[in-house]
């Protein structure tokens, strides 16, 4: 069933088609949730009691950092698929996410400084949870540079799996190490899913900043890998068609 | 599934298992070094040597802040509702601080458990609500 998996559904061929039909539809979603949340998040959404305008880059913050530990989760998932199943869309899938992986990471801690510096009075503290994420960040660089020193496909592909599998261990630390470890950083705002601490008015619109930032993860993914997959396969017959109709 | 593929998952989820094992293990080992800063009962338990630098937090109690007359010293009692260190700070405030609120604070402890902070930072919690939310469940509570 794999095989035939393989052979239909996830061949690059097939991707490379199917994939043109969601673009527009994932671009629009995307805009409009992100347009929402930033109406929302930067005028609708009332001040904090306690921290007054400045809680606002909340709405870039908290979307950022999901995202990049869900871009790495989805390229340990790949990883798998590559190391045991050999299934080349996977391979293709992670090698494109871990750049889009690490600005976000690095979007999430410059933010995260800029809205530490007034409120907690630091730019940076070695806390667990900081620490953690600069780690992720880390990772993302040391598996962008693993991709470009090993030239040929195969083994790049297995080496760069292993370090994002490895990897992986880190995101529950990171989620945790509020938790586990007396941090300045505070707790989840989600702790309790059913009834976020945060006021509804205020939640609405990050919500909605988070769907955008993973609509937008998909998008830039799905055009990246696209990309790649011509890069790949351009000696191909079914390219050349593609390309020339 | 094929043999060698199912093989090579085992190994993968081994691998992973025990690679886990070890880091939990090293973080469980290190945890007081992980650990930012002591809460005040922590720091009874802890083994502090005079003049060391250390991080204590916990929330600024009620009714314990005073100004002194030069107007930027501040000295406060530092709580987790079980245990209270006394706490001198001279320098600038974080805009968070005030009684009631989480604070993260740098410095030494002096012989008579008294300590002198270099550096002080506020905490705040997950909890965002607008200004009349906030009143109006301040006013239910008292």
């Amino acid at each position: 069933m794999i095989h035939w998996f393989k052979q239909n559904l996830l061949s690059t061929k097939t991707f490379y088609k199917t994939s043109s039909y969601f673009l527009p539809w994932i671009s629009t979603a995307f805009i409009v949730c992100f347009i929402y949340g930033l109406i929302g998040g930067l005028f609708l959404a009332p001040a904090d009691y306690q921290q007054g305008d400045g809680f606002r880059i909340m709405y870039v913050h908290v979307p950022s950092c999901f995202t990049a530990m869900f871009i790495y989760l989805v390229m340990a998932f790949c990883a798998l698929l590559t190391l045991v199943w050999r299934i080349k869309i996977a391979a293709i899938a992670m090698s494109c996410s871990a750049s889009i992986g690490a600005s976000l990471t690095f979007l999430a801690l410059v933010t995260g400084s800029i809205w530490g510096k007034p409120m907690w009075g630091t730019w940076w503290i070695w806390d667990a949870r900081l620490t953690s994420v600069l780690i992720l960040f880390f990772l993302y660089l040391g598996f962008m540079a693993l991709r470009s020193v090993i030239p040929d496909h195969q083994n790049r592909d297995k080496a760069c799996s292993i370090l994002a599998l490895v990897g992986v261990i880190n995101l529950p630390i990171i989620h945790y190490s509020v938790n586990w470890w007396n941090t300045l950083h505070q707790g989840s705002s989600f702790a309790q899913l059913a009834k976020p601490s945060i006021a509804p008015t205020m939640l609405y619109p990050l919500l909605s900043m988070i769907v955008a930032f993973f609509l937008f993860y998909s998008l830039i993914l799905l055009i990246r890998m696209r990309n790649e997959i011509l890069l790949r396969d351009i000696k191909s017959q079914w390219i050349k068609e593609a390309l020339t109709c | 599934m094929n043999p060698k593929r199912k093989k090579k998952l085992i190994g993968i989820i081994c691998i992973l298992l025990l690679l886990s094992g070890a880091i939990s293990l090293a973080l469980y080992a290190l945890k007081q070094n992980i650990n930012l800063f002591y809460m005040p009962t922590q720091l009874l338990q802890a083994h502090v040597l005079p003049n060391q630098t250390i991080r204590i937090g916990g929330y600024v109690k009620k009714g314990s802040l005073h100004y002194d007359s030069t107007g930027n010293g501040v000295t406060f009692l530092i709580t987790d509702n079980k245990n209270d260190i006394p706490v001198e700070y001279h320098g600038i405030l974080p805009n968070l601080f005030r009684e009631g609120q989480g604070v993260v604070t740098t410095g030494k402890l002096s012989a008579k458990n008294k300590f002198f902070a270099q550096e002080l930072l506020a905490k705040h919690d997950e909890k965002y609500m607008p200004w009349p939310l906030a009143q109006s469940l301040k006013g239910s509570k008292s």
